[in-house]
C-alpha cells in the first residue's frame, strides 16, 4: 500500500481510495452475446438460482451473486465470461464495427478479444497477439469456449508487429491493452505491489511506447486506436501517450465515459505532458467501485 | 505438399482440386455435418475450412490467405484422422443448435452426469457413433457437447478443461 502514497496528489478523498484497494471485488461477467443474449443468459441465472445485478453503462455485464461464476450453467454453455467491470471499457471506446479489421495487440487471456469479436458479431477479423506463449493458450481456450471463429492468433512482439501473414496493410482499428505495473489490480491480487519498483516502472514504460507506435503505425489514416492499462502511474499512462504524439501523426481524442472517471494529468514530478492528454480517463476504485484503470482514445492521422 | 503441424492450409473445395490425399475436402466437411446432424451448408456461409496438422479441421470467419502461418484460425471443428469423424465441443455448442438429428436430449441429472465426463446407460435406437448431446435451458434446446454412443452407453467426450467440476 505504501507505494500507492505516491500519488495522494492526484487523488481525492485518498483515505477512501487507500480502502477501496483493500476490498476484494465483486464477481462480474460479461455475457458472450456470440452464443446467447442478455434475456436468456439471465432467464438460466434465474432458473439456478443464482442471483444478479445489472450494471446500468451496459447491459452485458452483469455482477453474480457467487463467488463461482464457473460452477453455472451459462458458463459451461460459454455465455458468460469472467470479466472485471472496468477492464469492458476499452473494447466499447474501441467500438469496432462489424466486418473491420481489429488488432488487439496484447490479448492474453483474451477477456477483450472476446468482448471486440462480439461487438463485430463474429464477423471481420480480430488478430489477437501476444508475446507469451502459455497466455496465448489460455487466450485459445478462451476464444474456442466462447466459440470465436473471427479470432486469428498471433505470438509476435508487439513491437515490431508484422501484418505479414494477412495480406493487407493496415487495421481500422487497434486496441493496446498495455503490460504493466498492474498497481490498479490490487483489488484482486493483494500482492501485486510487493515487488514494485521504479526502475520497473520506467522500464515497462519503455515496452509500452514501443508497443504503442507500433499500433499507430499498423492503423489506417482515420482509424481508431485504444491505449489502456491497469495502472494509476502517469509514467505508464500520459508520458506514454505524450511520447507518441511527438512522434506518430496522431491526436488524443474524447470518448463518453459511462464511468466516473478523472482527466489525465498534465503534470507529474516534474514533467509537463501536452495538453490534449486531459481527454484521457482515470478510473479509481473508489469511485466505481472497480480496479483502477486508465484509457485513452487516439484518432490516426497520417 | 505434405500436412504441416506449423501452417493452416485452405481445404480444397472438391475432389479435383485435392491436391493431398489424406486432405479431405470443403464439400465433404459441410457435407458431412448435414448427413449427420442435418445441419445445412448455409449455416458456414460465410466460414472457410482449413486443416493444421493431419486431420484436424478448424473454421474460420471470412477469407484469409493460404497457407498462412499463425498460432491459430478460428476454431477447432472436425478430426477426420480416425475412421470416425469427431466434431469438437465447442463446435458443437456453437453450430449445433440447429441440428436436426442425432440429438440426444438429456434429463437434469444426466445432462449433469454428461458434463462432468461421466458415461451411462441410456435409451437410444438412432445412430451409432458421435452424437450432439442437448439439455433443456431457459426454455429452448442448447446442445452441451459431444456424446460417443456404442452398446446402449452414451460417453461423455466433454474435454478435461470443458467439464463441470461442482
Ligand atoms: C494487461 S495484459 C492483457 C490482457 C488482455 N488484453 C485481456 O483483456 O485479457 C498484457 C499482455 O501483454 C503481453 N505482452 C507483454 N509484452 C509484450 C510484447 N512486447 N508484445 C506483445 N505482448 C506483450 C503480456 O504477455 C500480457 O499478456
Amino acid at each position: 500500500m505504501e507505494v500507492l502514497s505516491r500519488y495522494e496528489p492526484l487523488v481525492d478523498d485518498f483515505e477512501a481510495f487507500l480502502a477501496a484497494c483493500e476490498r476484494s471485488l465483486p464477481a462480474v461477467v460479461r455475457v458472450n452475446t456470440i452464443k446467447a443474449g442478455v434475456e436468456r443468459t439471465k432467464r438460466a441465472l434465474d432458473e439456478e438460482g443464482v442471483g444478479y445485478e445489472d450494471r446500468k453503462w451496459n447491459e452485458t455485464v452483469l455482477e453474480l451473486d457467487t463467488d463461482k461464476p464457473g460452477n453455472t450453467w451459462p458458463y459451461f454453455h460459454g455465455w458468460i465470461h469472467g470479466q472485471e467491470e472496468v477492464s469492458s471499457l476499452p473494447a466499447t471506446v474501441l467500438d469496432p464495427q462489424p466486418g473491420e479489421r481489429v488488432l488487439d495487440a496484447c490479448a492474453a487471456p483474451g477477456g477483450k478479444t472476446a468482448q471486440i469479436a462480439a461487438l463485430m458479431d463474429d464477423t471481420g477479423l480480430v488478430v489477437a497477439n501476444d508475446n507469451n506463449l502459455g497466455r496465448l493458450s489460455a487466450l485459445r481456450f478462451n476464444a474456442e469456449r466462447l466459440g470465436l471463429t473471427d479470432v486469428a492468433v498471433t505470438r509476435q512482439d508487439a513491437r515490431n508487429f508484422s501484418l505479414k501473414p494477412f495480406g493487407f496493410e493496415a487495421f481500422d482499428r487497434t486496441l493496446v491493452d498495455a503490460p504493466c505495473s498492474c498497481e490498479g489490480i490490487i483489488r484482486k491480487r493483494p500482492d501485486t505491489l510487493d515487488e514494485w519498483s521504479l526502475s520497473h516502472v520506467e522500464g515497462v514504460s519503455g515496452v509500452q511506447k514501443g508497443i504503442l507506435k507500433r499500433a499507430i503505425q499498423a492503423t489506417r489514416s482515420g482509424g481508431t486506436v485504444v491505449y489502456s492499462t491497469c495502472t494509476f502511474a502517469p509514467e505508464e499512462n500520459e508520458a506514454v501517450l505524450d511520447h507518441v504524439l511527438e512522434s506518430e501523426d496522431c491526436r488524443v481524442v474524447e470518448f463518453d465515459t459511462p464511468l466516473e472517471s478523472r482527466p489525465g494529468v498534465t503534470e507529474w514530478n516534474g514533467e509537463e505532458y501536452d495538453r490534449s492528454i486531459r481527454k484521457a480517463r482515470r478510473y479509481y476504485p473508489h469511485h466505481n467501485d472497480t480496479g483502477g484503470f486508465f484509457c485513452a482514445k487516439l484518432e490516426v492521422t497520417g | 505438399m505434405s500436412n504441416d503441424g506449423q501452417r493452416f492450409d485452405r481445404l480444397p473445395a472438391t475432389d479435383d482440386e485435392r491436391e493431398l490425399e489424406s486432405r479431405a475436402t470443403l464439400e465433404e466437411v459441410v457435407g458431412w455435418w448435414d448427413e449427420r446432424f442435418g445441419i445445412g451448408s448455409e449455416e458456414f456461409e460465410e466460414h472457410t475450412f482449413w486443416e493444421k496438422g493431419a486431420g484436424k479441421i478448424w473454421i474460420a470467419y471470412g477469407e484469409h490467405p493460404s497457407p498462412t502461418e499463425i498460432e491459430g484460425l478460428g476454431m477447432k471443428f472436425l478430426r477426420t484422422r480416425q475412421e470416425h469423424w469427431k466434431p469438437t465441443t465447442n463446435a458443437v455448442q456453437r453450430f449445433g443448435r440447429v441440428a436436426k438429428k442425432n440429438v440426444i436430449d438429456l434429463d437434469p441429472e444426466r445432462a449433469m452426469a454428461f458434463v462432468r465426463g461421466k458415461d451411462q446407460e441410456v435409451e437410444w435406437d438412432g445412430d451409432w457413433g458421435y452424437l450432439i448431446a442437448a439439455h433443456e435451458i431457459a426454455g429452448e434446446r442448447e446442445p452441451l457437447g459431444v456424446g460417443l454412443y456404442l452398446h446402449g452407453e452414451l460417453r461423455s467426450v466433454v474435454p478435461k478443461g470443458r467439464r463441470r467440476e461442482d
